[in-house]
């Protein structure tokens, strides 16, 4: 019996759309997503130019979150800065404090006692785990996996009742002083921190299940928003986005502050630079920061939480200020004139959950800072978008923004 | 070539224009504005400073001449170093500089970011627009002699201001968050806005 063969043709009409397709006039789309979309993460706007679902041009327009903190920066005191850090990167205010305060501190020369630089490590590491929680769980959200969210949230809000418990704020929780931090831990405290860890590694797992061999998400993030090794350099990317694409930079190995170089961790980096790499990253990241806090707690050193010699600038003790006349001049002085700085300038970067945050600070001496420009890892990393976006699918701008993991409050400054 | 002391003391037998600039943490020059692309194209060649971090300027004041100063970050993620170059702007009126984006695409953001805020114009820059503040604004706030406060504007969208006949007006603190001034008795030296040029009593100068 011979073999059927059914001979599939090409219909009349799609045959004449084929052949004819020279005819018809193709018109370019301009798209503008955002300012207010919710896969920009706030107030990012692409003006894209699209061909069919292929994106041609892509120019995003930043500005929207615009606040002047570099102009406000040059009206107050160095120590009046300290919550304006916070509203930077807003998901890590924490680590944001940190940064500024280790630039202030390097003006000004002041050597930070053991117990405060352990407690730094050990915030900026919560600060990091919460931040890579966040940019997790609406990264995955963007992308369809809603489950992913519910169980990061649900861990990001246990760290902050911790943050709570520490600062006395949830959000914005200026925490840091310069020359030291606000207060000591609360008793116990360190335990409580332990016990969160007990608990969210295995949830980072149960993510790690739930997304890493997802035939969706690998879909949905592999290929799509590839950064070149020698891009990301040249578009001076940092953090876990340049780690994505291979380079091994992390300034906490690199150029330790803080006490990292006591520390064991490892960096982890991807090999495409693609946004699964990106993703694979920031999973890793979150366990080697639960392995940090876990040696700091277990060597936390005893002793002063601000360093002695930064009284300059350092507010004393409340107490001190009620009873004491020496110390209620020195508040006095401090609150109305500000710390008196040394001239000079520094420029100092800190390995922040988005990437290097830097802060240059020029000063001219007395109380004010001259010009105080502030590196934003975030608008650095943002600066590829018109390069990486072209060629990509529109839904994959969800993918890319989401693996890039910015904030436009620290974007926009 | 990995960036050592040594051989960031050849690149300044090299290049005789390069002036030390006062620095107590990373290596610091000075580059008339003329040759500062010559410095950062070197640098980025010979020295292994593969990644430019920022690109920021200074406001030397309104009476100051040279009043605008360029300053380079770069960093060298082989030796784990930073180096900072500065250059003097030379028109205190219009001040321009050569663009780096042909060295580093890095620079394209940074370079409209201080073309937005300083007014310096990056000569051979492929798209200087504004990028903070809206196309149009006509000041550049991070200069001196921009007030806290903000000057009066039109609003962004003319039609809006338009139908609603609004203007943006200033912030109300009018100088904004506290300081003492520094030179007087101590009983004037109480916290007030550092701009008194113009507050909530007086009247701001037109």
């Amino acid at each position: 019996m011979a073999t059927e063969t059914t001979e599939f043709s090409v219909p009349d009409s799609a045959a004449k759309a084929a052949a004819g397709s020279q005819e018809f006039e193709t018109e370019k789309l301009e798209l503008s997503m955002g300012p207010s979309h919710p896969s920009t993460h706030g107030v990012l706007r692409l003006n894209l130019e699209l061909d069919g679902e292929i994106i041609k041009k892509c120019d995003p327009v930043l500005g929207y979150l615009h606040r002047g903190d570099e102009k406000i920066a040059e009206n107050m005191t160095y120590n009046q800065f300290v919550p304006y850090t916070d509203r930077l990167d807003y998901l890590a205010p924490l680590a944001n404090n940190v940064a500024y305060a280790i630039a202030v501190e390097r003006l000004a020369d002041i050597e930070i006692p053991e117990r405060c630089q352990a407690i730094r490590v050990l915030i900026s590491e919560l600060a990091r785990i919460s931040a890579h929680l966040l940019g997790l769980g609406a990264f995955a959200m963007d992308v369809g996996a809603m489950t992913v969210f519910l169980y990061t949230f649900t861990e990001r809000e246990k760290l902050y009742t911790l943050f709570e418990e520490l600062t006395g704020a949830r959000f914005t929780t200026s925490y840091t002083r310069i020359g030291g931090v606000a207060r000591d831990m609360p008793e116990g405290w360190t335990g409580r921190v332990l016990q969160f860890i007990e608990e969210f590694l295995p949830v980072v797992d149960e993510v790690d299940g739930l997304l890493t061999r997802n035939r969706i998400w690998v879909d949905r993030t592999e290929d799509i928003g590839v950064i070149s090794r020698e891009d990301a350099i040249a578009y001076g990317l940092t953090g876990p986005n340049l780690r994505g694409s291979g380079v091994e930079m992390d300034l906490r190995k690199d150029l330790p502050y803080s006490g990292y170089e006591q520390y064991d961790f490892d960096i982890p980096v991807g090999t495409k630079g693609d946004c699964y790499d990106r993703y694979l990253v920031r999973i890793e990241e979150m366990r080697q920061s639960a392995r940090i806090a876990r040696q700091v707690i277990d060597k936390m050193p005893s002793g002063s939480f601000y360093a002695e010699d930064a009284k300059k600038i350092f507010l004393p003790p409340k107490e001190k200020v009620l009873t004491s006349m020496e110390e209620l001049i020195q508040n006095f002085m401090l609150v109305t004139e500000g710390p008196q700085m040394p001239s000079g300038e520094v420029y100092f970067e800190a390995e922040n959950p988005k990437g290097a945050l830097g802060f240059y600070v020029v000063s001219k001496g007395g109380g004010v800072p001259y010009r105080l420009k502030i590196r934003a890892p975030s608008f650095c990393n943002l600066s590829i978008l018109p390069k990486v976006c072209i060629g990509a699918m529109v839904a994959d701008t969800a993918s890319i923004l989401g693996s890039l993991d910015f904030v436009m409050g620290e974007c926009d400054r | 070539m990995i960036p050592t002391d040594d051989s960031l003391t050849s690149l300044k037998e090299k290049f005789s224009h390069l002036n030390e600039r006062p620095s107590s943490d990373w290596p610091s020059f000075d580059t008339p504005v003329g040759e500062l692309l010559l410095t950062l194209q070197a640098l980025e060649d010979e020295y292994d400073f593969d990644m430019l971090v920022d690109v920021t300027a200074i406001d030397n004041g309104v009476d100051a001449s040279p009043r605008f100063t360029v300053v380079y970050h770069l960093y060298s993620t082989n030796a784990h170093q930073y180096i900072r170059v500065a250059a003097d702007l030379e028109d205190d009126e219009n001040p321009v500089a050569p663009t780096a984006t042909a060295i580093w695409p890095a620079a394209d953001w940074h370079e409209r970011e201080c073309f937005d805020m300083f007014g310096i114009r990056f000569e051979g820059h492929p798209d200087l627009r504004r990028i903070l503040m809206w196309d149009g604004y006509p000041h550049f706030p991070l200069r001196k002699d921009f007030p806290l406060a903000g000057f009066e504007n039109e609003l962004a969208d003319e039609e809006v201001a338009e139908v609603t006949g609004t203007k943006v007006k200033p912030a109300p603190m009018a100088g904004g968050p506290f300081v003492a001034p520094q030179a007087d008795f101590m009983t004037k030296r109480e916290p007030r806005a550092k701009d008194e040029s113009w507050n909530e009593k007086s009247e701001k100068p037109e």
